[in-house]
Protein backbone atom coordinates (compact mmCIF):
# COMPACT_ATOMS: atom_id res chain seq x y z
CA UNK A 1 0.00 0.00 0.00
CA UNK A 2 1.51 3.25 -1.19
CA UNK A 3 -0.27 5.55 1.18
CA UNK A 4 -2.39 4.53 4.14
CA UNK A 5 -4.63 7.54 3.60
CA UNK A 6 -5.62 6.64 0.04
CA UNK A 7 -9.43 6.89 -0.32
CA UNK A 8 -11.50 3.71 -0.44
CA UNK A 9 -15.22 2.91 -0.75
CA UNK A 10 -16.10 0.42 2.00
CA UNK A 11 -19.87 0.57 2.27
CA UNK A 12 -22.97 1.04 0.14
CA UNK A 13 -26.71 0.60 0.30
CA UNK A 14 -29.79 1.49 -1.68
CA UNK A 15 -33.46 1.32 -0.79
CA UNK A 16 -35.92 -1.29 -2.05
CA UNK A 17 -38.46 -0.04 -4.59
CA UNK A 18 -41.65 -1.58 -5.93
CA UNK A 19 -43.07 -0.05 -9.09
CA UNK A 20 -40.59 2.80 -8.63
CA UNK A 21 -41.92 3.66 -5.17
CA UNK A 22 -40.31 3.09 -1.78
CA UNK A 23 -41.44 -0.17 -0.19
CA UNK A 24 -40.90 1.12 3.36
CA UNK A 25 -42.99 4.00 4.66
CA UNK A 26 -40.70 6.83 5.74
CA UNK A 27 -39.99 10.48 5.00
CA UNK A 28 -37.23 11.33 2.56
CA UNK A 29 -34.89 12.00 5.49
CA UNK A 30 -36.01 8.73 7.03
CA UNK A 31 -34.95 6.86 3.90
CA UNK A 32 -31.58 8.70 3.93
CA UNK A 33 -30.99 7.56 7.51
CA UNK A 34 -31.95 3.95 6.78
CA UNK A 35 -29.59 3.55 3.82
CA UNK A 36 -26.83 5.36 5.72
CA UNK A 37 -27.11 2.89 8.60
CA UNK A 38 -27.15 -0.07 6.22
CA UNK A 39 -24.08 1.13 4.29
CA UNK A 40 -22.14 1.65 7.53
CA UNK A 41 -23.25 -1.67 8.97
CA UNK A 42 -22.06 -3.76 6.03
CA UNK A 43 -18.58 -2.30 6.54
CA UNK A 44 -18.66 -2.96 10.28
CA UNK A 45 -18.97 0.74 11.08
CA UNK A 46 -21.70 2.77 12.73
CA UNK A 47 -22.99 6.33 12.68
CA UNK A 48 -20.68 7.06 15.64
CA UNK A 49 -17.70 6.63 13.31
CA UNK A 50 -18.92 9.20 10.76
CA UNK A 51 -17.06 12.52 10.83
CA UNK A 52 -17.64 13.53 7.21
CA UNK A 53 -21.13 14.14 5.77
CA UNK A 54 -21.87 14.88 2.12
CA UNK A 55 -25.27 15.20 0.48
CA UNK A 56 -27.19 16.88 -2.30
CA UNK A 57 -30.88 16.76 -2.97
CA UNK A 58 -34.05 18.50 -3.92
CA UNK A 59 -36.03 17.87 -0.74
CA UNK A 60 -37.17 20.61 1.62
CA UNK A 61 -36.66 23.56 -0.72
CA UNK A 62 -37.49 26.29 0.10
CA UNK A 63 -36.90 25.47 3.76
CA UNK A 64 -34.67 23.01 5.61
CA UNK A 65 -33.24 21.57 2.39
CA UNK A 66 -31.49 24.87 1.69
CA UNK A 67 -28.99 23.86 4.37
CA UNK A 68 -29.10 20.21 3.44
CA UNK A 69 -26.05 18.85 5.27
CA UNK A 70 -27.15 20.71 8.40
CA UNK A 71 -30.68 19.30 8.29
CA UNK A 72 -29.48 15.79 7.46
CA UNK A 73 -26.81 15.91 10.19
CA UNK A 74 -29.48 16.95 12.69
CA UNK A 75 -31.78 14.10 11.62
CA UNK A 76 -28.94 11.59 11.87
CA UNK A 77 -27.83 12.99 15.24
CA UNK A 78 -24.21 13.63 14.29
CA UNK A 79 -21.83 16.61 14.33
CA UNK A 80 -19.57 16.07 11.31
CA UNK A 81 -16.26 17.97 11.03
CA UNK A 82 -16.12 17.77 7.23
CA UNK A 83 -19.26 18.69 5.30
CA UNK A 84 -20.00 19.16 1.64
CA UNK A 85 -23.34 20.08 0.15
CA UNK A 86 -22.04 20.60 -3.38
CA UNK A 87 -24.97 20.49 -5.76
CA UNK A 88 -24.08 20.43 -9.45
CA UNK A 89 -27.10 18.29 -10.36
CA UNK A 90 -27.13 14.53 -10.74
CA UNK A 91 -23.35 14.37 -10.94
CA UNK A 92 -23.02 15.83 -7.44
CA UNK A 93 -22.15 12.45 -5.90
CA UNK A 94 -19.19 11.87 -8.22
CA UNK A 95 -17.95 15.30 -7.07
CA UNK A 96 -18.64 14.26 -3.47
CA UNK A 97 -16.41 11.20 -3.89
CA UNK A 98 -13.67 13.53 -5.14
CA UNK A 99 -14.10 15.94 -2.25
CA UNK A 100 -14.26 13.15 0.35
CA UNK A 101 -11.13 11.63 -1.20
CA UNK A 102 -9.26 14.90 -0.74
CA UNK A 103 -10.54 15.30 2.83
CA UNK A 104 -9.46 11.74 3.68
CA UNK A 105 -6.01 12.22 2.18
CA UNK A 106 -5.62 15.47 4.09
CA UNK A 107 -6.61 13.87 7.40
CA UNK A 108 -9.62 16.18 7.55
CA UNK A 109 -11.92 13.25 8.20
CA UNK A 110 -11.74 9.47 8.76
CA UNK A 111 -15.13 8.15 7.68
CA UNK A 112 -17.14 10.01 5.05
CA UNK A 113 -20.83 9.29 4.47
CA UNK A 114 -22.37 10.33 1.14
CA UNK A 115 -26.18 10.14 1.10
CA UNK A 116 -29.03 10.84 -1.29
CA UNK A 117 -32.77 10.41 -1.09
CA UNK A 118 -35.79 11.42 -3.13
CA UNK A 119 -39.47 10.61 -2.79
CA UNK A 120 -40.45 12.41 -6.00
CA UNK A 121 -42.50 9.49 -7.33
CA UNK A 122 -44.52 9.06 -4.15
CA UNK A 123 -45.00 12.83 -3.88
CA UNK A 124 -45.67 13.21 -7.62
CA UNK A 125 -43.51 16.34 -7.33
CA UNK A 126 -41.65 16.07 -10.62
CA UNK A 127 -42.82 18.84 -12.90
CA UNK A 128 -42.00 19.65 -16.49
CA UNK A 129 -42.87 23.35 -16.22
CA UNK A 130 -39.77 23.81 -14.22
CA UNK A 131 -37.62 26.65 -13.27
CA UNK A 132 -38.83 29.89 -11.69
CA UNK A 133 -38.42 32.74 -14.10
CA UNK A 134 -35.75 34.66 -12.15
CA UNK A 135 -32.15 35.73 -12.91
CA UNK A 136 -30.84 33.75 -15.93
CA UNK A 137 -34.10 31.78 -16.21
CA UNK A 138 -36.14 34.94 -16.93
CA UNK A 139 -34.67 34.58 -20.44
CA UNK A 140 -35.72 30.94 -20.91
CA UNK A 141 -38.68 29.81 -18.78
CA UNK A 142 -41.21 32.20 -20.42
CA UNK A 143 -40.64 30.57 -23.82
CA UNK A 144 -42.21 27.29 -22.71
CA UNK A 145 -39.40 24.82 -23.26
CA UNK A 146 -40.02 21.58 -21.37
CA UNK A 147 -37.28 21.31 -18.78
CA UNK A 148 -34.95 19.63 -18.69
CA UNK A 149 -35.87 17.49 -21.74
CA UNK A 150 -36.05 20.45 -24.14
CA UNK A 151 -32.41 21.36 -23.66
CA UNK A 152 -31.36 17.75 -24.25
CA UNK A 153 -33.58 17.71 -27.35
CA UNK A 154 -31.80 20.78 -28.72
CA UNK A 155 -28.43 19.12 -28.12
CA UNK A 156 -29.65 15.94 -29.82
CA UNK A 157 -30.88 17.87 -32.84
CA UNK A 158 -27.57 19.71 -33.08
CA UNK A 159 -25.64 16.42 -32.94
CA UNK A 160 -27.90 14.99 -35.64
CA UNK A 161 -27.26 18.08 -37.78
CA UNK A 162 -23.48 18.01 -37.37
CA UNK A 163 -22.90 14.26 -37.63
CA UNK A 164 -25.97 12.61 -39.12
CA UNK A 165 -26.84 10.84 -35.88
CA UNK A 166 -30.28 9.21 -36.08
CA UNK A 167 -33.09 8.58 -33.62
CA UNK A 168 -32.42 4.85 -34.14
CA UNK A 169 -28.95 5.32 -32.64
CA UNK A 170 -30.48 6.88 -29.54
CA UNK A 171 -33.05 4.09 -29.38
CA UNK A 172 -30.19 1.53 -29.28
CA UNK A 173 -29.12 3.07 -25.98
CA UNK A 174 -32.58 2.72 -24.45
CA UNK A 175 -32.93 -0.87 -25.67
CA UNK A 176 -29.52 -1.87 -24.29
CA UNK A 177 -30.43 -0.37 -20.91
CA UNK A 178 -33.66 -2.40 -20.88
CA UNK A 179 -31.77 -5.62 -21.63
CA UNK A 180 -29.42 -4.96 -18.71
CA UNK A 181 -32.43 -4.18 -16.51
CA UNK A 182 -33.87 -7.59 -17.35
CA UNK A 183 -30.80 -9.07 -15.61
CA UNK A 184 -31.23 -6.86 -12.53
CA UNK A 185 -33.95 -8.08 -10.15
CA UNK A 186 -34.15 -4.60 -8.57
CA UNK A 187 -34.79 -2.75 -11.84
CA UNK A 188 -38.13 -0.96 -12.18
CA UNK A 189 -38.82 -1.70 -15.88
CA UNK A 190 -38.13 -5.18 -17.23
CA UNK A 191 -40.69 -5.65 -19.99
CA UNK A 192 -39.32 -6.32 -23.48
CA UNK A 193 -38.63 -3.23 -25.57
CA UNK A 194 -37.47 -2.87 -29.18
CA UNK A 195 -35.99 -0.04 -31.21
CA UNK A 196 -39.38 0.36 -32.89
CA UNK A 197 -41.04 0.66 -29.48
CA UNK A 198 -38.76 3.60 -28.69
CA UNK A 199 -39.30 5.22 -32.10
CA UNK A 200 -43.07 4.76 -31.84
CA UNK A 201 -43.36 6.11 -28.29
CA UNK A 202 -44.89 9.54 -27.76
CA UNK A 203 -42.79 12.46 -29.00
CA UNK A 204 -42.19 14.64 -25.95
CA UNK A 205 -39.77 17.31 -27.10
CA UNK A 206 -38.84 16.61 -30.70
CA UNK A 207 -36.55 14.71 -31.45
CA UNK A 208 -36.70 12.96 -28.05
CA UNK A 209 -39.45 10.38 -27.46
CA UNK A 210 -40.90 9.22 -24.17
CA UNK A 211 -38.64 6.15 -24.18
CA UNK A 212 -35.56 8.34 -24.73
CA UNK A 213 -36.26 9.74 -21.25
CA UNK A 214 -35.27 8.32 -17.88
CA UNK A 215 -37.79 6.94 -15.42
CA UNK A 216 -39.28 8.97 -12.61
CA UNK A 217 -38.92 6.95 -9.39
CA UNK A 218 -38.20 7.27 -5.69
CA UNK A 219 -34.84 6.14 -4.39
CA UNK A 220 -32.23 6.52 -1.67
CA UNK A 221 -28.60 5.48 -1.63
CA UNK A 222 -25.50 5.82 0.52
CA UNK A 223 -21.78 5.30 0.13
CA UNK A 224 -19.19 5.12 2.91
CA UNK A 225 -15.56 6.06 2.29
CA UNK A 226 -12.53 5.76 4.53
CA UNK A 227 -8.77 5.39 4.26
CA UNK A 228 -6.94 2.34 2.93
CA UNK A 229 -5.40 1.84 6.37
CA UNK A 230 -8.82 1.71 8.06
CA UNK A 231 -10.33 -0.36 5.23
CA UNK A 232 -7.96 -3.27 5.96
CA UNK A 233 -9.89 -4.04 9.16
CA UNK A 234 -13.40 -3.71 7.69
CA UNK A 235 -15.75 -6.43 6.46
CA UNK A 236 -16.36 -5.50 2.82
CA UNK A 237 -14.24 -5.88 -0.33
CA UNK A 238 -12.56 -2.47 -0.61
CA UNK A 239 -12.83 -0.46 -3.83
CA UNK A 240 -10.15 2.20 -4.28
CA UNK A 241 -10.87 5.69 -5.60
CA UNK A 242 -8.03 6.18 -8.06
CA UNK A 243 -8.93 9.36 -9.90
CA UNK A 244 -11.53 12.10 -10.09
CA UNK A 245 -12.41 15.29 -11.92
CA UNK A 246 -15.30 17.74 -12.18
CA UNK A 247 -16.36 20.80 -14.14
CA UNK A 248 -19.41 22.73 -15.29
CA UNK A 249 -20.14 25.26 -18.00
CA UNK A 250 -23.70 26.62 -17.97
CA UNK A 251 -27.18 26.38 -16.49
CA UNK A 252 -29.23 28.07 -19.21
CA UNK A 253 -29.10 25.90 -22.36
CA UNK A 254 -28.50 29.05 -24.46
CA UNK A 255 -25.21 29.43 -22.56
CA UNK A 256 -23.94 25.91 -23.36
CA UNK A 257 -20.60 26.52 -25.10
CA UNK A 258 -21.13 23.77 -27.71
CA UNK A 259 -24.42 21.92 -27.95
CA UNK A 260 -22.97 18.81 -29.61
CA UNK A 261 -19.93 18.38 -27.32
CA UNK A 262 -19.69 18.09 -23.53
CA UNK A 263 -16.71 20.24 -22.63
CA UNK A 264 -17.01 19.80 -18.82
CA UNK A 265 -17.15 16.01 -19.24
CA UNK A 266 -14.02 16.04 -21.36
CA UNK A 267 -12.13 18.11 -18.78
CA UNK A 268 -13.32 16.00 -15.85
CA UNK A 269 -12.52 12.66 -17.50
CA UNK A 270 -9.07 13.73 -18.71
CA UNK A 271 -8.08 14.76 -15.20
CA UNK A 272 -9.57 11.63 -13.58
CA UNK A 273 -7.91 9.22 -16.00
CA UNK A 274 -4.52 10.93 -15.77
CA UNK A 275 -4.71 10.90 -11.98
CA UNK A 276 -5.56 7.19 -11.99
CA UNK A 277 -2.99 6.41 -14.66
CA UNK A 278 -5.49 4.44 -16.75
CA UNK A 279 -6.23 4.27 -20.48
CA UNK A 280 -9.62 3.63 -22.07
CA UNK A 281 -8.61 0.04 -22.76
CA UNK A 282 -8.08 -0.49 -19.01
CA UNK A 283 -11.75 0.18 -18.21
CA UNK A 284 -13.72 -3.04 -17.67
CA UNK A 285 -17.10 -1.54 -16.82
CA UNK A 286 -18.53 1.93 -17.39
CA UNK A 287 -21.43 3.71 -15.72
CA UNK A 288 -22.56 6.86 -17.53
CA UNK A 289 -25.45 9.07 -16.49
CA UNK A 290 -28.44 8.33 -18.71
CA UNK A 291 -30.97 11.02 -17.97
CA UNK A 292 -31.79 10.78 -21.67
CA UNK A 293 -30.40 8.58 -24.40
CA UNK A 294 -28.54 11.54 -25.93
CA UNK A 295 -26.71 12.09 -22.60
CA UNK A 296 -25.00 8.71 -23.01
CA UNK A 297 -24.03 9.28 -26.63
CA UNK A 298 -22.55 12.73 -25.96
CA UNK A 299 -20.74 11.42 -22.86
CA UNK A 300 -19.14 8.47 -24.68
CA UNK A 301 -17.64 10.93 -27.15
CA UNK A 302 -16.56 13.49 -24.53
CA UNK A 303 -14.97 10.81 -22.35
CA UNK A 304 -12.93 9.69 -25.34
CA UNK A 305 -14.33 6.18 -25.83
CA UNK A 306 -14.94 7.20 -29.44
CA UNK A 307 -14.32 10.25 -31.58
CA UNK A 308 -16.77 13.18 -31.80
CA UNK A 309 -19.57 12.16 -34.14
CA UNK A 310 -18.93 8.43 -33.81
CA UNK A 311 -21.22 7.85 -30.83
CA UNK A 312 -24.06 6.56 -33.00
CA UNK A 313 -21.90 3.92 -34.63
CA UNK A 314 -20.30 3.09 -31.27
CA UNK A 315 -23.60 2.11 -29.61
CA UNK A 316 -24.97 0.24 -32.65
CA UNK A 317 -25.45 -3.51 -33.11
CA UNK A 318 -25.84 -4.31 -29.43
CA UNK A 319 -22.33 -3.24 -28.50
CA UNK A 320 -23.44 -1.73 -25.16
CA UNK A 321 -26.09 -4.41 -24.45
CA UNK A 322 -25.43 -7.56 -22.37
CA UNK A 323 -23.03 -9.76 -24.32
CA UNK A 324 -21.65 -6.76 -26.22
CA UNK A 325 -18.03 -5.75 -26.03
CA UNK A 326 -18.61 -2.56 -24.00
CA UNK A 327 -20.27 -3.12 -20.60
CA UNK A 328 -22.27 0.05 -19.98
CA UNK A 329 -24.90 0.92 -17.37
CA UNK A 330 -25.21 -2.63 -16.17
CA UNK A 331 -28.02 -1.94 -13.67
CA UNK A 332 -30.33 -0.82 -16.45
CA UNK A 333 -29.47 2.78 -15.61
CA UNK A 334 -31.78 5.71 -15.20
CA UNK A 335 -33.61 4.63 -18.34
CA UNK A 336 -34.81 1.29 -16.94
CA UNK A 337 -33.62 0.63 -13.34
CA UNK A 338 -34.45 3.76 -11.34
CA UNK A 339 -34.12 7.53 -11.61
CA UNK A 340 -34.92 9.36 -8.41
CA UNK A 341 -34.06 12.84 -9.71
CA UNK A 342 -30.28 12.75 -9.16
CA UNK A 343 -28.96 9.41 -10.41
CA UNK A 344 -25.22 9.86 -9.87
CA UNK A 345 -25.32 8.08 -6.51
CA UNK A 346 -26.61 4.91 -8.16
CA UNK A 347 -23.91 4.93 -10.86
CA UNK A 348 -21.34 4.74 -8.04
CA UNK A 349 -23.25 1.99 -6.24
CA UNK A 350 -23.50 -0.16 -9.38
CA UNK A 351 -19.82 0.34 -10.29
CA UNK A 352 -18.76 -0.65 -6.78
CA UNK A 353 -21.00 -3.74 -6.84
CA UNK A 354 -19.48 -4.75 -10.18
CA UNK A 355 -15.94 -4.42 -8.79
CA UNK A 356 -16.91 -6.41 -5.69
CA UNK A 357 -18.30 -9.11 -7.99
CA UNK A 358 -21.79 -8.89 -6.44
CA UNK A 359 -23.86 -8.48 -9.60
CA UNK A 360 -25.18 -11.97 -10.27
CA UNK A 361 -26.59 -12.45 -13.78
CA UNK A 362 -25.35 -9.06 -14.95
CA UNK A 363 -21.84 -9.42 -13.49
CA UNK A 364 -19.04 -8.32 -15.83
CA UNK A 365 -16.52 -11.15 -15.47
CA UNK A 366 -13.17 -10.13 -14.03
CA UNK A 367 -14.09 -6.47 -13.64
CA UNK A 368 -11.15 -4.70 -11.98
CA UNK A 369 -11.44 -1.09 -13.14
CA UNK A 370 -14.56 1.04 -13.53
CA UNK A 371 -15.25 4.49 -14.90
CA UNK A 372 -18.21 6.41 -13.48
CA UNK A 373 -19.36 9.60 -15.13
CA UNK A 374 -22.17 11.80 -13.90
CA UNK A 375 -23.93 14.61 -15.75
CA UNK A 376 -26.01 17.25 -14.00
CA UNK A 377 -28.41 20.04 -14.84
CA UNK A 378 -29.02 20.40 -18.58
CA UNK A 379 -25.72 18.89 -19.75
CA UNK A 380 -24.35 21.50 -17.33
CA UNK A 381 -21.85 19.61 -15.22
CA UNK A 382 -19.66 16.56 -15.60
CA UNK A 383 -17.84 14.62 -12.89
CA UNK A 384 -15.79 11.46 -13.36
CA UNK A 385 -14.51 8.88 -10.87
CA UNK A 386 -12.14 5.99 -11.59
CA UNK A 387 -12.53 3.01 -9.25
CA UNK A 388 -10.38 -0.10 -8.87
CA UNK A 389 -10.99 -3.30 -6.99
CA UNK A 390 -9.00 -3.85 -3.82
CA UNK A 391 -6.41 -1.77 -2.00
CA UNK A 392 -4.13 -0.59 -4.75
CA UNK A 393 -0.36 -0.48 -4.55
CA UNK B 1 -57.28 38.99 -21.24
CA UNK B 2 -54.99 37.63 -18.55
CA UNK B 3 -51.63 36.07 -19.35
CA UNK B 4 -51.33 32.59 -17.85
CA UNK B 5 -47.73 31.67 -18.70
CA UNK B 6 -44.55 32.42 -16.74
CA UNK B 7 -43.40 36.03 -16.93
CA UNK B 8 -39.83 37.18 -16.44
CA UNK B 9 -38.97 38.50 -12.99
CA UNK B 10 -37.26 41.63 -14.27
CA UNK B 11 -34.20 42.75 -12.28
CA UNK B 12 -31.75 45.65 -12.36
CA UNK B 13 -29.51 43.92 -14.95
CA UNK B 14 -32.33 43.13 -17.35
CA UNK B 15 -34.65 46.14 -16.96
CA UNK B 16 -33.23 48.10 -19.96
CA UNK B 17 -33.51 44.98 -22.18
CA UNK B 18 -37.16 44.37 -21.29
CA UNK B 19 -38.03 48.09 -21.54
CA UNK B 20 -36.50 48.20 -25.04
CA UNK B 21 -38.49 45.10 -26.05
CA UNK B 22 -41.64 46.83 -24.79
CA UNK B 23 -40.79 49.68 -27.16
CA UNK B 24 -40.13 47.30 -30.07
CA UNK B 25 -36.31 47.23 -29.99
CA UNK B 26 -33.81 44.42 -29.33
CA UNK B 27 -31.19 46.02 -27.08
CA UNK B 28 -28.37 43.88 -25.70
CA UNK B 29 -25.12 44.75 -23.90
CA UNK B 30 -22.03 45.80 -25.86
CA UNK B 31 -18.56 45.90 -24.25
CA UNK B 32 -16.51 49.05 -24.90
CA UNK B 33 -13.25 47.20 -24.12
CA UNK B 34 -13.49 44.06 -26.28
CA UNK B 35 -16.16 45.24 -28.71
CA UNK B 36 -18.30 42.13 -28.26
CA UNK B 37 -22.00 41.87 -27.54
CA UNK B 38 -23.31 39.42 -24.99
CA UNK B 39 -26.63 37.95 -23.88
CA UNK B 40 -28.24 37.69 -21.30
CA UNK B 41 -27.44 41.13 -19.78
CA UNK B 42 -24.76 41.12 -17.07
CA UNK B 43 -22.77 43.76 -15.17
CA UNK B 44 -19.42 42.26 -16.23
CA UNK B 45 -18.57 41.18 -19.78
CA UNK B 46 -18.36 37.34 -19.94
CA UNK B 47 -15.79 37.59 -22.75
CA UNK B 48 -13.19 39.94 -21.18
CA UNK B 49 -14.57 40.66 -17.67
CA UNK B 50 -14.75 44.42 -18.25
CA UNK B 51 -17.56 46.45 -16.70
CA UNK B 52 -17.58 49.06 -19.49
CA UNK B 53 -20.93 47.94 -20.88
CA UNK B 54 -23.82 49.75 -22.50
CA UNK B 55 -26.99 48.63 -24.24
CA UNK B 56 -26.87 48.61 -28.03
CA UNK B 57 -29.78 48.18 -30.43
CA UNK B 58 -29.02 45.20 -32.69
CA UNK B 59 -30.39 44.10 -36.05
CA UNK B 60 -32.80 41.47 -34.75
CA UNK B 61 -31.62 39.15 -37.50
CA UNK B 62 -30.00 35.77 -36.98
CA UNK B 63 -30.09 32.05 -37.69
CA UNK B 64 -31.50 29.02 -35.91
CA UNK B 65 -28.70 27.21 -34.01
CA UNK B 66 -30.94 24.45 -32.72
CA UNK B 67 -34.57 23.98 -31.71
CA UNK B 68 -37.09 21.62 -30.27
CA UNK B 69 -40.73 21.18 -31.13
CA UNK B 70 -42.63 20.97 -27.85
CA UNK B 71 -45.32 18.37 -28.43
CA UNK B 72 -46.44 18.66 -24.84
CA UNK B 73 -47.00 21.97 -23.03
CA UNK B 74 -44.55 23.23 -20.39
CA UNK B 75 -47.39 24.05 -18.01
CA UNK B 76 -51.14 24.45 -18.50
CA UNK B 77 -50.91 27.95 -19.98
CA UNK B 78 -49.05 26.62 -23.01
CA UNK B 79 -51.61 23.88 -23.75
CA UNK B 80 -53.40 25.84 -26.49
CA UNK B 81 -50.12 26.46 -28.29
CA UNK B 82 -48.74 22.92 -28.84
CA UNK B 83 -46.97 22.06 -31.00
CA UNK B 84 -44.68 25.06 -30.79
CA UNK B 85 -41.03 25.71 -31.61
CA UNK B 86 -38.55 26.79 -28.92
CA UNK B 87 -35.24 27.73 -30.52
CA UNK B 88 -31.76 28.99 -29.86
CA UNK B 89 -31.09 31.94 -32.14
CA UNK B 90 -27.57 33.00 -33.12
CA UNK B 91 -27.88 36.76 -33.55
CA UNK B 92 -25.91 38.36 -36.39
CA UNK B 93 -23.98 40.28 -33.73
CA UNK B 94 -22.78 37.05 -32.08
CA UNK B 95 -24.75 36.21 -28.95
CA UNK B 96 -27.13 33.27 -28.71
CA UNK B 97 -30.55 33.59 -27.13
CA UNK B 98 -33.57 31.41 -26.50
CA UNK B 99 -36.86 32.40 -28.05
CA UNK B 100 -39.89 31.10 -29.88
CA UNK B 101 -40.30 30.84 -33.63
CA UNK B 102 -43.78 31.81 -34.70
CA UNK B 103 -44.87 29.67 -37.61
CA UNK B 104 -47.96 27.87 -38.84
CA UNK B 105 -45.79 24.94 -39.92
CA UNK B 106 -43.49 23.70 -37.15
CA UNK B 107 -41.93 21.19 -39.55
CA UNK B 108 -40.61 24.03 -41.73
CA UNK B 109 -38.02 25.17 -39.17
CA UNK B 110 -34.47 23.95 -39.83
CA UNK B 111 -31.09 24.45 -38.22
CA UNK B 112 -29.56 27.34 -40.15
CA UNK B 113 -32.92 28.93 -41.07
CA UNK B 114 -32.76 32.74 -41.27
CA UNK B 115 -34.97 34.51 -38.75
CA UNK B 116 -35.98 38.01 -37.78
CA UNK B 117 -37.26 39.36 -34.48
CA UNK B 118 -40.92 40.19 -33.92
CA UNK B 119 -42.34 41.61 -30.73
CA UNK B 120 -45.22 39.86 -29.00
CA UNK B 121 -46.95 41.71 -26.18
CA UNK B 122 -47.81 39.64 -23.12
CA UNK B 123 -48.75 42.27 -20.51
CA UNK B 124 -48.39 46.03 -20.07
CA UNK B 125 -44.88 45.46 -18.67
CA UNK B 126 -43.64 42.53 -20.75
CA UNK B 127 -43.20 42.16 -24.49
CA UNK B 128 -41.30 39.10 -25.72
CA UNK B 129 -38.85 39.12 -28.61
CA UNK B 130 -40.03 36.16 -30.71
CA UNK B 131 -38.68 35.32 -34.15
CA UNK B 132 -40.17 34.46 -37.56
CA UNK B 133 -38.62 32.71 -40.54
CA UNK B 134 -37.47 35.04 -43.33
Amino acid sequence: MKNGRDPVIVGLADSALEGGRFVKQASVLGHCALVANEALKEAGLSMKDVDGLLTAGMWGVPGPGQLNTVTLGEYLGIMPMFVDGTNIGGSAFEAHVAHAAMALREGYCEVALIVYGSDQKSLRSRTLGGRPSVLNMQHETPYGMLTPVGGYAMAARRHMHEYGTKSEHLAEIAVAARKWAQLNPAATRQDDMSIDDVMDSMMISDPLHLLDCCLVTDGAGAIVMTTAERAKDLKTTPVSVKGYGESHSHWAISEMPDLAHLLPAAKAAKRAMEMAGVKHSDIDVTQIYDSFTITVLLSLEALGFCKPGEGGAFVSDGRIAPGGEFALNTSGGGLSALHPGMFGMFLLIEATRQLRGDCGARQVKGAETALVHGTGGTLSSGATVILQKGLQA
Amino acid sequence: MSYDNPLPVIDQDSAPYWEAARQGRLDIPLCADCGKHHFYPRTVCPHCFSDKLSFDTVSGRGTVHSFTISRRPAGPGFADEVPYVVALIDLQEGPRMMSRIETDDVESVQIGSSVEVIFVRATDEVTFPYFKLT
